[in-house]
């Protein structure tokens, strides 16, 4: 009986496992793409058309499993992907082909490109990061950096070019030298910044996990710092030359002030955006409880807007903040609600700051098949609150939601995105949070040891 | 037997603290771990330098019987880490060696980190004023070196006799690997040394050509080896090393210097 359960709790069987649904903007907003399972929905905004991936030049197929990460490269001439299937593919943005696949030997959790455009990094489920160089054609990946054997969650270059940041699944984010010439390794590290914790709420355990990274910088300061989000229900913001913590805005003590309803509940921070001149920034956040389905983007400015409060009686909301770079200091500055059970699972941004997008969504429903919900916000005019557009006003159009999320109705089914919600949420618990066991139950594992039971057949 | 462990002022006996003699580093931890090097609570470990507030209080908190006197090294860090210390062997030697400085052994295995700490305790109490410089915790050296050492901290890193993990797969369990090797070079200050030991021909292979091929460690020359005192301690002071001299078996070391980065520059260019 015993042995079942913890038989039961160790295996995940590939079936349940699921992909959020990932979004990521042309640094000029020339085109989106939503990534939905082992599909990658393009749309071209410059040309109001919708792109159709056809195979690629390089000789491989499309993607076969699930992508776990997307991103533009700082020019927008390139575009990058990778997940499941372990290959990392490398799109030309001008004609939307596969320029160049590099398989990778474990599953892909991270991609990011270098802002000269030079090297492509990729972060696997082992904790290594390995780095292409884009402008030699067939050399392979060379092993830049590791975290020691935990989940690389996110990876980012520094604005300029000197650092690459790395975040895992333990609580570690390493800021390390990036090298001249990076396929020797990257051994200097700069940094590392402690400081996401593991707690343990009244509604259950809290991952220490780092989720997000986002470099910001405001031209009145040389320096740029980085802010991290993790499953501590915190945004954390970081000297991250000196690896010093600035300060920390717990996200759920926030939302709580929204919600009211006195509860407490863990909140993980899933994603962060931030515009190049960090005027901006933007964090997705889930909770972690079931049947309650908070969905909260929180932007913080960094120059300190006059905080309106509103009072929303609704769970499903974007909350702005303020982010005092003199004062060095993160706060909420206000909320704006998104609509009925839209819980951000990626965030998107452009160079201009005009837009923030935000996509829902699982790779896989039981119900549903693949799911993914596209919401715009408009962040453009000065002096008027963010408002989230309607489907008509969105860049791009219906036509773009119809490319992006494949139908433009099925998608706003509550049911749908409520499971979407919970089955992402699910996902991201399995792979991401430590699991617990009881002493006799560790007593029990160590009994059931392979070697101990031919042992006892002998 | 807990009588018998709890003994303070008697040496602990090993045979209360018997341990697998090999422990997963890749598993989970669930031990408590410093949030920041700063986290490090000295006065827990090095109590005599670093006293309480509570022991400053009470008056005749002695330590030992030793009057408190203010204590040189107060501000001082750690800066000598044993790590996978074992039963403590290498730490013992040197606490009276270097009196001055404070260090620290990293151990995976909970019960030896148990012993580890008795046989501590009650070497300060036999030899009042002495061995209050070393201390043992129970961690993953290989996942929370981080969390104990700022940069530049460490002056001195001992891996003796790690464990061989000699199946292929198992390679990346070993503490020596070219990954982690970043992680001590950052934790290292410049100039400061690494030792390594083991009596498996292969596994000495494998971490004499890791530290070589580093950009950041260098090799100590063979004159340095013979003038410093702790090279003789790495296989005399150690339980592991005790048993390989009264097998007879050949030790394979590899000794190497933490250098600058900008010295590795100039390497690039001159080549």
């Amino acid at each position: 009986m015993e042995e079942g359960s913890i038989e039961d709790g160790e295996k995940i069987s590939r079936e349940t496992e699921v992909a959020p649904a990932l979004i990521a903007i042309h640094p000029l907003e020339k085109s989106v793409v939503v990534a939905v399972g082992s599909e990658l929905r393009i749309f071209d905004l410059q040309g109001d058309r919708s792109i159709t991936l056809l195979g690629d030049n390089s000789g491989g197929p499309l993607h076969t499993d699930a992508i776990r990460a997307v991103c533009f490269g700082a020019t927008g001439r390139v575009f990058a992907s990778a997940g499941d299937d372990k290959l990392v593919k490398i799109w030309n943005t001008e004609s939307w082909q596969c320029t160049r696949t590099v398989s990778s030997e474990k599953r892909v959790s991270a991609v990011a490109i270098s802002h000269n455009g030079a090297f492509l990094t990729f972060a696997d489920k082992f904790g290594v990061v390995w780095v292409v160089d884009l402008e030699k054609d067939d050399e392979k990946a060379a092993p830049l950096l590791a975290h020691y054997c935990s989940i690389i969650t996110s990876l980012d270059f520094s604005p300029d070019g000197q650092f690459i940041a790395s975040a895992d699944r333990d609580f570690k984010i390493r800021i390390t030298v990036f090298p001249k010439k990076p396929l020797d390794g990257a051994h200097e590290i700069q940094s590392f910044c402690l400081g996401h914790k593991e707690l343990l709420s009244a509604c259950g355990y809290i991952g220490s996990f780092v989720s997000c990274l986002a470099f910001v910088h405001t031209s009145e300061y040389p320096q740029w710092f980085l802010l991290s989000g993790s499953g501590d229900s915190t945004v954390r913001m970081w000297d991250f030359i000196s690896g010093t913590l600035l300060d920390t805005c717990e996200v759920g003590a926030q939302a709580e002030l929204v919600e009211s309803n006195g509860e407490e509940c863990p909140r993980v921070v899933t994603d962060i955006c931030a515009s190049s001149d960090g005027s901006l920034v933007a964090v997705a956040i889930q909770r972690q409880v079931l049947q309650h389905f908070g969905a909260f983007l929180i932007i913080f400015g960094c120059v300190v807007l006059t905080c309106l409060l509103f009072r929303y009686c609704s769970l499903h909301g974007v909350m702005l903040m303020c982010c005092n770079f003199s004062a060095r200091t993160l706060s909420v500055s206000k909320v704006v609600t998104v609509g009925e059970s839209f819980v951000p699972t990626r965030l998107g941004m452009s160079c201009s700051a005009e837009h923030l997008w935000m996509v829902t969504g699982a790779s896989n429903l039981p119900s549903s098949g693949p799911l993914a919900h596209v919401r715009v916000v408009s962040l453009c005019q000065k002096g008027l609150d963010p408002t989230v557009l309607e489907d008509g006003a969105v860049p791009g159009g219906k036509k773009l939601l119809e490319k992006l999320q494949g139908s433009l109705t099925a998608v706003k089914q509550v049911d749908a995105l409520v499971a979407a919600a919970e089955a992402v949420k699910m996902a991201m618990r399995n792979l991401l949070i430590k699991r617990e066991y009881s002493m006799e139950k560790r007593e029990l594992r160590k009994k059931s040891r392979n070697d101990r039971k031919l042992k006892q057949i002998l | 037997m807990e009588d018998q462990k709890n003994n303070s002022g008697r040496l602990p006996r090993k045979r209360f603290y018997r341990a697998r003699a090999h422990s997963n580093p890749l598993s989970d931890s669930h031990f408590p771990v410093p949030l920041t090097p700063s986290h490090v609570d000295y006065s827990l470990h090095y109590p005599y330098f670093f006293p309480s507030e509570q022991d400053t209080a009470d008056d005749n908190g002695d330590v030992a019987g030793v009057s408190k006197a203010p204590i040189p090294i107060c501000n001082s860090k750690i800066r000598f880490v044993d790590v996978g210390c074992g039963f403590g062997g290498l730490l013992v030697s040197l606490a009276t060696l270097f009196p001055d400085t404070l260090m620290i052994g990293m151990e995976l295995r909970d019960k030896v980190t148990e012993y580890v700490k008795e046989r501590i305790l009650a070497l300060r109490v036999a030899n009042p004023g002495q061995y209050q410089n070393i201390s043992v915790d129970r961690t993953n050296s290989m996942k929370y070196i981080p969390n104990y050492f700022s940069k530049g901290q460490l002056s001195k890193m001992f891996f003796l006799f790690p464990d061989p993990h000699f199946k292929e797969k198992n390679h990346r369990r070993r503490v020596i690997s070219p990954h982690l090797l970043d992680e001590y070079a950052y934790t290292l200050a410049v100039g400061g040394i690494i030792y390594t030991i083991t009596d498996v021909e292969e596994l000495g292979d494998w971490m004499r050509s890791c530290l070589e091929g580093h950009p950041l460690f260098e090799a100590v020359v063979e004159e340095d080896l013979e003038k410093d005192p702790v090279v003789k301690l790495l296989t005399s002071a150690t339980e592991e090393g005790q048993k390989v001299a009264r097998n007879g078996g050949l030790t394979y070391r590899a000794v190497y210097k933490r250098i600058a980065p900008q010295a590795v520059d100039k390497i690039a260019k001159s080549n």
